[in-house]
């Protein structure tokens, strides 16, 4: 038996809702249809009264949990693309993010965000929205790369008291399949190291540790050992393991689906030239996708976020210099 | 029919009911005073935001409250927080900054609340709460809860808002027991109803989101215990959601700082420009509920509780940077650490 990153995300879902009668999932078409993507198949039928559909209002669908977590529930939310919750970003950054610190009450809503590129889905379902919420004080952002983190990080998103913005990546929905769902996990907050290696390090995230695992295939061809750091969750940043695989390696690339300026990447690079300069043995460099919206065309795709092939050049330039 | 004997029960309580709801509204207006008066001398650092005008339909609506509903006020409610329940002395503690209030310093102002107590904490941007409270409502129902509402308040300006709308749409289609009370005071900051709407009249917005609607003369305070009262009613009693607009005129600037020179004096000779709390005291003398001499004691009593409140917020410490502990995240393991 096989279980894709999708289905676990189904399951946590429907582990969340068995286990803690204050969990109910809120979102566009979550209900009997069971989701754009079938996260939520069958839920409604299996928890009748706790999968319910919204109206397509971004907005009130977070301002409402909000209001639900306030009074002790633990929503899950569903964005329909991660593209969306920008309708819901005020909710969520001036809302959410604010209420802990302003009134000592927390808030424990749980917001998936089905994030990053995918064939043929051009600028408005493709996006990557981690480091805008990453940004903000009082949000807890998580971008799971494996199917047990998918399921893992996603039961414990909805058990943490703060808001959680869970970034799932569509493009692993069905390419990424594992035997079976773990039994535990890694805390949030803890990078993984996805590749053991010693002439380089890959700071990653999401789908993109699966380009670089591909590259460290690669780079492997001509003896060289890369090794591919998970970020788990990006905000907190596991800033300790990050240096450390620096601290072996000497070179970092930081590598991110999201757009080039500012960002998850720039903000490893910060980090690591503010705490670990003397443990780099050349400039640190990053790899984003380009400066434009996300193009539709397959061609022009290919060309906009990192692959694999440019995260090989990429390393090739680094271990240069 | 009441019998001769009932009848003056009936009256006493009406009286009673409009006393207390007089009350409310005169402590929102000297304590707003009292306000404006810290803020001039500089005592208050940020905006003062007064609710002069509105205090009838806001205490109106505070009154019909009870423990276990939910009320997220807006920026000119001050009345209605009070009948909700917040002591005066929180105000101060919020626009003095004071470390014993609810916001410690925090947030200021307006922007203040207890949400475990169903008193919620609004943002700025409007229309957010409004949502907020429907969400919390879905929650009572989730819990088993019976016998509960929700109420917020907004304004001509705020109604403009995608917030606003998508919240109230989402409360008319889960058919919430929320009410909704909306000021129309003519002017959001500046901008004259002309500029803000076109539709006749807002509440005839209320069909659109599957409310029923209620038009409101906000001046009148029995009006307003009437209208609100039965909106507040409805929704306990399974009705569905409801929208009260009542029209007034804001009797102040936005905020202190602004002298509303824009306002047109030919608004200011409206019937809506009345000022709702002299034309409850008229009310109260022409019915003879009390005298001169009571009303004046009635505002003694008020000014004693409110040189109190300030007296004691300003004996209390203010935040202190070095002390402050500086962390967004209830979960304090997941705090970011270090970031420079």
């Amino acid at each position: 038996m096989s279980i894709t990153y999708l289905e676990a995300i189904r399951e946590a879902q429907a582990k969340a809702l068995a286990d803690d009668p204050r969990v109910y999932i809120y979102g566009q078409d979550v209900g009997e249809f069971g989701g754009a993507f079938k996260a939520t198949k069958n839920l409604a039928k299996e928890y009748p009264g706790r999968v319910l559909d919204a109206p397509i209002s971004e907005d009130a669908i977070v301002g409402s949990a909000i209001g639900a977590a306030i009074e002790g529930m633990r929503p899950i939310i569903e964005m329909q693309f991660a593209d969306f919750s920008s309708v819901g970003f005020n909710q969520i950054v001036n809302h959410a993010a604010t209420l802990y610190w302003r009134t000592d009450v927390p808030c424990p809503i749980t917001v998936r965000l089905p994030s990053g590129g995918n064939l043929g889905s051009g600028p408005f379902h493709s996006q990557c929205m981690e480091a805008l919420y990453a940004h903000y004080p009082g949000l807890i952002v998580m971008t799971p790369a494996t199917v047990e983190d998918a399921y893992s990080m996603l039961l414990e998103a909805v058990a943490i008291d703060d808001p959680v913005i869970f970034c799932e990546h569509k493009y692993l929905y069905y390419h990424l399949k594992a035997e079976s769902l773990p039994t535990d996990a890694l805390p949030a907050g803890k990078a993984r190291i996805a590749r053991p290696g010693r002439d380089a390090t890959i700071v990653t995230y999401s789908a993109m540790v699966h380009e670089a695992l591909a590259a460290a295939e690669e780079m492997a061809l001509d003896a060289y050992q890369i090794e591919v750091v998970d970020l788990r969750t990006v905000k907190p940043i596991d800033t300790d393991t990050i240096l450390a695989s620096v601290a072996r390696t000497g070179r970092l690339l930081a590598v991110g689906e999201a757009f080039p300026w500012g960002g998850v990447t720039a903000e490893i690079i910060a980090r690591v030239a503010t705490e670990g300069f003397e443990l780099l043995d050349a400039p640190p460099q990053r790899l984003n996708a380009r400066d434009t919206p996300i193009p539709y065309h397959p061609n022009l795709w290919a060309a906009h976020r990192p692959t694999a092939p440019a995260i090989v050049n990429a390393l090739r330039n680094l271990l240069r210099m | 029919m009441p019998s001769k004997s009932a009848r003056p029960t009936i009256v006493s309580s009406e009286r009673e009911l409009y006393l207390t709801t007089y009350r409310w509204m005169l402590l929102a207006r000297l304590s707003e005073d009292r306000l404006s008066s810290l803020w001039k001398a500089g005592k208050i650092v940020g905006g003062v935001y007064l609710g002069r005008g509105q205090e009838a339909m806001s205490a109106s609506l505070g009154v019909h409250l009870k423990k276990g509903d939910i009320f997220s006020p807006l920026i000119r409610d001050q009345a209605g927080r009070l009948a909700f329940g917040e002591p005066v002395l929180e105000s101060m503690q919020t626009y003095l900054g004071s470390r014993h209030g609810p916001m410690r310093g925090r947030d200021g102002n307006i922007h203040r609340g207890r949400p475990r107590d169903g008193y919620y904490a609004m943002i700025s941007h409007l229309g957010c709460m409004v949502s907020a409270v429907a969400g919390a409502l879905m929650a009572k129902r989730f819990q088993g809860d019976k016998n509960f509402v929700g109420a917020t308040c907004i304004g001509d300006g705020g109604m403009s808002t995608g917030s606003f709308h998508e919240a109230m749409n989402l409360a008319g289609v889960e058919k919430l027991p929320l009410v909704v009370v909306a000021a129309n005071n003519q002017y959001a900051y500046s901008t004259p109803v002309s500029r803000q709407f076109a539709c006749a009249d807002l509440v005839d917005r209320a069909i659109g989101y599957g409310f029923t609607g209620h038009s409101l003369d906000g001046t009148s305070l029995e009006k307003c215990l009437a209208t609100i009262g039965q909106a507040v009613a409805n929704a306990r009693s399974g009705k569905g959601p409801q929208l009260v607009v009542g029209t007034i005129l804001r009797l102040a600037g936005h905020a202190e700082h602004d002298d509303a020179g824009y306002v047109d004096p030919m608004v200011r000779l409206q019937p809506f420009a009345v000022d709702c709390l002299r034309a409850a005291e008229k009310t109260i003398l022409e019915r003879g509920w009390l005298a001169d001499t009571d009303l004046a004691t009635l505002r003694n009593e008020v000014v004693n509780e409110i040189d109190e409140a300030v007296a004691t917020a300003q004996r209390e410490p203010v935040p202190d940077a070095g002390t402050e502990d500086w962390c967004a995240l209830s979960s304090r393991h997941l705090v970011d650490g270090n970031p420079g």
